[in-house]
């Protein structure tokens, strides 16, 4: 049995009430901690993910109970993929949490996201229902904290919406559970997909509620209509760290369905059949529209880029909504695009909104100081999110489309994704003209001079390379996916492949483990 | 007794639901209680609802009652009386900031456009 599995829940749950109880006064130390864990969790996490990159699947049983009796984590390709990527997106939030100053503008920012990445590294390594809602509670309640941090009257109001809608999809996440256990009399994962498999479709009604109760509660975390509502809300209220920190927060959604519906309730079994495919794709359909209506109507750029979000949720939850290993494929791939392009674009807002007096209201004013910098970051930015070339957006949006080919309704989905991403250009070029372009003050009349970013009011301060440099890595990030598309989408066909051949996981599971004779063995020593 | 909890369960999820849609913060805090109440019963009630039998077997006994779902409860009702004290200071917090106690937000957005333009 590997240890290093449960590093990266045990690593942050250990910093954080250090970073909460003994550092409390010292924000350099507090900064210096987490960012020194969040550099340790990435280099476990790349760890984790070499050790699982050959097809490997590894179980960590928590106490050396056997597996349908104890919680165990398990480790394959798609649980350390996720790992490093919120390994990855979190150091990078907290350097700009901690170069820009969000974290002394409340208290406690650090251990809550300490908190936070032991919850979604959680999330992605448990192969125990149960053990998920409660790392869903986990990461939950660290991101109530994390909402609204800092205060203030929409952020608190906002806070409390978000609060109420999960405390709510917690409730139906355990009526699910007790449901499915009530059926199945399990709530391992792996002991789940053979019990559900071996239900006569007669009697599956139940477990066929239990699944679609399921898919509502991940639906609620992956912001998928007609459960989307909190989310333009919350990630436009929210600080610009925090939100750029949640763009892995939906995914945690996303990767729930794909985990539970493939290998669980996947299209082979025969009480479940083509019942999730049926209703996850028109929702994701109907999300990806709301996302682009959101971001034409929208007036401030928080929001904007909010419900850019949604649309690539809804974008993502479209490929996964297939269940074919392709187009598993496509959405892991989308997957990785969509958080990094997210993140960037909220580390960029918050960025622009210090130097704007405006405030991130869409409407001309004067020039900030490096216009052409703050404009080139969010062009860049734009060009991610919306799936344009010659970013990895397009090569994501490619691949989905491609994976949907095959699909019934193909003309439908190529539609609605194709003019979903026009929606996304038209609206992030009218927000980009008109944040950049049309920046000449009013007493300005001709095109704007360099000189005149000197006569910039106040905030004038220039931006620091470290306050640069967390919005270039993620933009790197997306030049690094689309550079190395070819491997990186060779790996994705092998985690996609190991998803939907659950033999292994469950073998792994189930039968690879110590029998019982060695613990009866045990018990005879003391 | 099934038709007891059953009966119970369904009254305390209907007015949680009804508590819920009422939009005020002090109502939904009630509602969500309630739902959470209803809930645990419901956990409770999966692995079977059976009378002064043991929890574990053991050589005398017949049958045995599920300890499985107890353990579930018992975490689902921690976890549940956390994120209520979370939710009343959050609430609590809205209420002093806005002045009401109002779950949904006005838009002001609107009327902030309209003066710019």
């Amino acid at each position: 049995m590997n240890h290093w599995i449960i590093a990266p829940v045990v690593l942050p749950a250990m910093l954080a009430p250090l970073i909460a109880y003994v550092m409390r006064h010292d924000i350099t130390l507090q900064r210096a901690t987490s960012i020194l864990g969040a550099v340790l969790l990435v280099a476990v996490a790349t760890g984790l993910f070499l050790l699982s990159a050959d097809g490997s699947v590894h179980v960590y049983r928590l106490g050396d109970w056997p597996a349908p009796f104890g919680i165990v984590l398990v480790l394959d390709r798609l649980s350390a993929l996720l790992i490093l990527l919120t390994s990855v997106l979190g150091l990078i939030v907290l350097i700009h949490a901690s170069a820009s100053g969000w974290d002394r503008r409340g208290r406690h920012f650090h251990a809550l996201m300490m908190f936070q990445l032991m919850g979604i590294c959680g999330a992605f390594l448990t192969g125990d229902a149960f053990n998920l809602f409660v790392l869903f509670e986990i990461l939950l309640i660290a991101s109530y904290g994390l909402t609204i941090h800092s205060g203030g009257k929409a952020r608190l109001q906002s806070g409390l919406q978000y609060v109420i809608m999960n405390l709510a999809g917690s409730t139906l996440f355990l009526i699910a559970l007790g449901t499915l256990y009530a059926t199945t009399g399990t709530l391992n994962i792996a002991d789940l997909s053979v019990k559900v498999r071996e239900i006569p479709v007669e009697d599956a009604a139940l477990v066929r509620v239990a699944a679609m109760l399921l898919m509502i509660v991940f639906a609620v975390k992956a912001a998928l209509f007609p459960v989307q509502f909190w989310l333009p809300g919350t990630y436009a209220n929210a600080p610009a760290p925090v939100a750029a920190l949640f763009a892995i927060m939906t995914k945690v959604g996303a990767y729930a369905i794909l985990r539970m519906h493939t290998i669980v309730f996947g299209p082979d079994a025969a009480a479940i059949g083509t019942l999730s495919q049926d209703w996850l794709m028109p929702a994701a359909l109907i999300t990806i529209a709301i996302g682009g209506f959101g971001v034409m109507g929208a007036r401030r750029l928080m929001p904007l880029i909010a419900f850019a979000v949604l649309g690539s949720t809804g974008t993502l939850m479209l490929a996964v909504s297939a269940f074919t290993p392709y187009a598993a494929q496509a959405a892991l791939y989308y997957l990785l695009h969509s958080t990094f392009a997210a993140a960037a674009l909220f580390l960029f807002a918050d960025l622009l909104l210090t130097k704007r007096e405006s405030g991130d209201l869409l409407r001309a004013a004067p020039a900030t100081v490096q216009n052409g910098l703050l404009a080139s970051l969010f062009f860049v930015g734009a060009i991610g999110i919306a799936g344009m070339p010659p970013l990895s957006g397009f090569l994501g949006k490619l691949l989905v489309l491609d994976a949907l080919r095959s699909a019934d309704y193909t003309w439908l989905v190529w539609t609605v994704v194709l003019a979903g991403s026009l929606l996304t250009i038209v609206g992030f070029v009218r927000a980009g003209s008109l944040l950049f372009w049309k920046s000449t003050s009013p007493a300005l009349a001709g095109p704007m001079e360099p000189e005149s970013e000197e006569e910039a009011p106040p905030p004038e301060a220039r931006l620091g390379p470290m306050l640069v440099a967390p919005t270039m890595a993620m933009l790197i990030m997306l030049a690094l996916l689309t550079v190395f598309a070819g491997p990186v989408s060779r790996h994705m066909e092998a985690t996609a492949g190991q998803l939907f051949d659950p033999g292994a996981y469950i073998d792994a599971v189930l039968v690879d483990q110590p029998d019982t004779k060695d613990l009866s063995a045990h018990g005879e020593e003391h | 007794m099934e038709l007891v909890v059953a009966t119970s369960l369904g009254g305390l999820t209907a007015a949680g639901i009804y508590l819920i849609l009422r939009l005020r913060a002090f109502p939904v805090i009630l509602g969500l209680t309630l739902l959470s109440y209803a809930v645990n019963v419901f956990v409770f009630a999966t692995g079977r609802l059976t009378v002064g039998l043991p929890p574990v077997l053991s050589d005398g006994a017949s049958a045995y009652t599920d300890p499985l779902p107890q353990a579930l409860v018992l975490t689902a009702i921690v976890i549940s009386f956390g994120m209520t004290a979370v939710l009343v200071l959050i609430a609590l917090g809205a209420f002093l900031e806005a002045g009401d106690d109002r779950v949904n937000i006005e838009d002001e957005t609107k009327t902030t456009g309209e003066n710019d333009a």
